[in-house]
C-alpha cells in the first residue's frame, strides 16, 4: 500500500512530463520527417489503421534536415543567434554584476526594496514593455527628442529596427534573470573574507578579483544560462525591435510555419534548436547540482 | 637553570611594540572606546578580556587596519600607523569565523599572502611546507576547507596568518568554535606556536579561563575603557576592582564600611551587631569609608568544629552543595541572610561528604586571603 502511494507520487511528474514534453516533442520529430502536403493538417504521411505502421514509417525521411543543411539562410540564422544571444548574455553580465554588487552592498533595510525594484517590471505584461520600447527608440521617439533637445545630436539616430534595438531589447528583457542569481551568491558571500584577503595583501582591486568574483561564479554561470538560454530562441524582440537585416532564429521558425505554412521544415528546425540548447542546459544542470555541495 | 622573567613591562628601557596613546573611537553617537592608553611590548601574548560589546574587538580592528580611531595615535614600533591601509602593515589577523577561502585548497589559503608579496616559487613553496608542519597538517594540503574539521580550520587560519612573519598577529576569539576538550588542548598548542615563532599575540576573548592560560598579561575591559592590565596571577588574586574580582572566576563579595586598624589592618564592619572582619590592605581607608571584601571560594575554610584560631570566623548552615568532580563547592547561609561560598578540594574517592544540607557549620579565613577594594 506505501509501496503504491510512493509509486503513484513519482508518476505524477513523469506523467506530466510525459504528457506536455516528450509526446509533444515526439510529434514535433514526426512532423519533420514528413513531406509538405496541401491538406489539413499540411503535411504527409497521417497515419492510418489500414496502410499498418511499416508502410507509414517507410514515408518518413531526413529530407528537411538535409535542406536546413544545403541553404545558407538556416545556419546563418543559427549563428547570428548564437552571436546575438552570446554578445547579449556579456553585456548583461556586465550591467547586472555591478547592480547586484551595488545591491548585496546596501544596507540591510533597503535590500528588500531594490529586490523588489529588480522585479518590478515583471508585473506588466513582456509584449506592452517591448512596445513601450518601440515607442522610446523610433525615429521620433523620446530618446531622439531627449538627445535633440540636449543639442547633442542634429539628426535623429536610427535604432529602430536595427540589430542595436535587439541588443537593448534582450538586455533589458533579461536583466532581472542575471540579477538575482548573482545577487544570491554575493548576499552569502561572509564579508569576513575580504578583509581576510586585505589582511594577507591584497588591495580593494585584487581582493575582488580573487575572492569576490570566484566566490559569485556560481551566481555567474546560472544568470549567464538564465539569459542565454531564452535568447537563442527568442522569437517577439526580433521581430518587434529588429529590422529586415536582423536574422534570428526563432523569427525563421514563426516565419516557416505561419507565412509559408512548411511545418515539416519549422519542425526540422525547432528539432535542430532544441539539440543546440540541451548542451548548454545540461551544463546549467550539473552547475546547478554543484551548488549543493560547495 | 633558573630562567628570568619576562616581564618587559616592568622595564622602563624597553619600548613598547604597540602603543595606544588616548585612543577613542566613535560610532555615530555610541562610544566603543574612551581615551584609552596601552602598552604591548614585544614577544608578548597579551588578552582583551570582556564581555560583549566591551570595545575589545574594536580595538582589534584599529590595529588591523580596518578601522580608524576618532582622535588619539596608535603606534607600532613608534610609527604612527592611523594612515597605513590594512594590507600593508606588518599585522596579520586570525579572524573569529577563520574567513578561509572556500574555493582555495589549504596549500592555497597559506599560500595566499605569500603570493601577493610576490615571494619567489621556490620560497613559497618551502614557507608554506613549513607552516603546514608547524600545525601538523601536511597530509591535508590538497583539500579543501570544507573537508576538514573545524579544530584543523582554526589550525588552517593559523597557519595562514602566520605565514607572513608578521610582527604582530591579531587573534580574534580563536577558540570561540571549539568544544571544551579541544579548546583547552588548543590552548597550549597555541602557546608552543607562540613561543617557537616568537611572534607577539594579542588575543581578544571574552573566555577568562582562556586568557588566563595564554596570556603574559590579561587586560580587563568594560565599557570602552581598560579596568585592569596585569599578569593572570595579579589579576586573580590582587584585583583592583570589584568589576574585576566578580568578571574572574568565583568569588565572594562582602560589602561594609572601612574602619582602619594598626600595622595596615582594616576592620570591615557589616551590619550593626555582626563580627567585624578582619583583612590586611595595601590600600589606605579612611574611617566609614564604603568598600567591598573580596574573597575567593577555596580561601575560606569550612568545618564542623568551631576553628581554634583563626583571623575571622562565622557560622552559618549549608544551603546548597555542588559536586563539580575536583572540588565542592558548599553554599553557607549567615544568619543575617547573605551567602558565602566555600570550596573544599576533592582528594579522597569513595569518601561521603562531609557536611550535609542545613548541618550548622563554621567558616574561617586568614586576613591576608582576601582582598578590600575601595571601588
Amino acid at each position: 500500500m506505501k509501496d503504491f502511494r510512493r509509486t503513484l507520487l513519482i508518476l505524477v511528474p513523469y506523467l506530466w512530463l510525459l504528457a506536455l514534453f516528450l509526446v509533444p516533442f515526439l510529434i514535433v520529430v514526426k512532423i519533420s520527417l514528413s513531406d509538405i502536403a496541401l491538406a489539413r493538417p499540411p503535411y504527409l504521411p497521417q497515419f492510418s489503421w489500414a496502410d499498418g505502421i511499416w508502410s507509414f514509417l517507410s514515408q518518413l525521411d531526413l529530407e528537411n534536415f538535409a535542406f536546413l543543411a544545403s541553404d545558407d539562410l538556416y545556419w546563418k540564422a543559427y549563428l547570428s543567434s548564437l552571436r546575438i544571444a552570446l554578445v547579449s548574455t556579456l553585456l548583461t553580465l556586465l550591467i547586472g554584476y555591478p547592480i547586484a554588487y551595488g545591491m548585496a552592498r546596501a544596507p540591510e533595510e533597503w535590500r528588500a526594496t531594490l529586490m523588489m525594484l529588480v522585479i518590478l517590471p515583471f508585473w506588466t505584461s513582456f509584449l506592452i514593455r517591448v512596445y513601450a520600447w518601440m515607442g522610446i527608440l523610433s525615429q521620433e521617439g523620446f530618446l531622439n527628442q531627449f538627445l535633440l533637445w540636449t543639442g547633442l545630436i542634429s539628426t535623429p539616430l536610427t535604432i529602430l529596427n536595427t540589430n542595436t534595438a535587439v541588443y537593448i531589447g534582450i538586455v533589458y528583457t533579461y536583466l532581472p534573470f542575471m540579477i538575482l542569481p548573482i545577487y544570491a551568491a554575493l548576499d552569502r558571500l561572509d564579508g569576513s573574507l575580504i578583509e581576510a584577503a586585505e589582511d594577507l595583501g591584497c588591495s580593494r582591486l585584487s581582493a575582488f578579483w580573487l575572492v569576490t568574483i570566484p566566490l559569485s561564479r556560481n551566481g555567474i554561470i546560472a544568470g549567464s544560462f538564465l539569459v542565454f538560454i531564452p535568447a537563442l530562441g527568442e522569437f517577439v524582440i526580433p521581430s518587434l525591435l529588429g529590422g529586415s537585416g536582423t536574422l534570428m532564429i526563432g523569427k525563421v521558425l514563426w516565419e516557416e510555419f505561419f507565412s509559408n505554412r512548411d511545418w515539416p521544415v519549422a519542425s526540422a528546425v525547432a528539432v535542430v534548436l532544441l539539440l543546440i540548447l540541451i548542451v548548454p542546459i545540461v551544463l546549467f544542470q550539473r552547475n546547478q547540482q554543484k551548488q549543493g555541495d560547495p | 637553570m633558573p630562567q628570568t622573567k619576562f616581564a618587559p613591562w616592568d622595564d622602563p628601557n624597553q619600548k613598547p611594540l604597540i602603543r595606544f596613546e588616548n585612543v577613542t573611537k566613535r560610532f555615530g553617537d555610541f562610544t566603543a572606546i574612551e581615551a584609552l592608553t596601552l602598552d604591548i611590548y614585544e614577544r608578548e601574548f597579551f588578552a582583551l578580556l570582556g564581555p560583549s560589546g566591551c570595545g575589545k574587538t574594536t580595538m582589534m580592528r584599529m590595529l588591523a587596519g580596518f578601522e580608524a580611531p576618532t582622535s588619539g595615535r596608535i603606534e607600532l614600533q613608534g610609527q604612527d600607523i592611523a594612515s597605513v591601509p590594512p594590507n600593508k602593515r606588518a599585522v596579520n589577523m586570525m579572524f573569529q569565523s577563520y574567513a578561509l577561502f572556500p574555493h582555495l585548497t589549504i596549500w592555497d589559503n597559506i599560500a595566499f599572502g605569500l603570493r601577493r608579496d610576490r615571494m619567489p616559487k621556490h620560497d613559497l613553496a618551502d614557507r608554506v611546507e613549513e607552516m603546514l608542519k608547524l600545525v601538523r597538517l601536511e597530509q591535508f594540503a590538497r583539500r579543501k576547507p570544507h573537508q576538514i574539521s573545524g579544530g584543523q580550520r582554526q589550525r588552517v587560519a593559523l597557519a595562514r596568518s602566520l605565514a607572513k612573519a608578521p610582527k604582530l598577529l591579531l587573534l580574534d576569539e580563536p577558540l570561540g568554535a571549539l568544544d571544551k576538550k579541544l579548546r583547552q588542548d588548543t590552548q597550549f598548542e597555541l602557546m608552543d606556536i607562540q613561543e617557537k615563532t616568537g611572534t607577539t599575540f594579542v588575543i581578544v576573548t571574552h573566555d577568562q579561563e582562556e586568557a588566563m592560560t595564554v596570556a603574559s598579561r590579561v587586560a580587563v575591559m568594560d565599557q570602552g575603557a581598560l579596568m585592569q592590565v596585569d599578569t593572570p596571577e595579579q589579576i586573580y588574586e590582587a584585583p583592583n576592582s570589584v568589576y574585576v574580582a566578580d568578571f574572574i572566576g568565583d568569588v565572594n563579595i562582602i560589602a561594609g564600611t572601612a574602619q582602619p586598624d594598626a600595622d595596615g589592618v582594616v576592620m570591615l564592619n557589616r551590619a550593626e551587631g555582626a563580627t567585624p572582619l578582619r583583612t590586611r590592605s595595601e590600600i589606605a581607608f579612611a574611617p566609614g569609608q564604603p568598600c567591598h571584601l573580596a574573597i575567593r571560594p577555596e580561601k575560606i575554610a569550612i568545618s564542623a568544629e568551631r576553628p581554634e584560631a583563626a583571623d575571622n570566623m562565622l557560622q552559618g548552615k549549608v544551603m546548597d552543595i555542588a559536586y563539580i568532580g575536583n572540588l565542592f563547592t558548599y553554599h553557607v547561609e549567615l544568619p543575617d541572610g547573605s551567602v558565602i561560598k566555600a570550596q573544599t578540594a576533592n582528594t579522597k574517592r569513595l569518601a561521603s561528604r562531609s557536611f550535609t544540607w542545613e548541618e550548622p557549620v563554621w567558616i574561617a579565613w586568614t586576613d591576608s586571603a582576601g582582598v578590600l577594594l575601595d571601588r
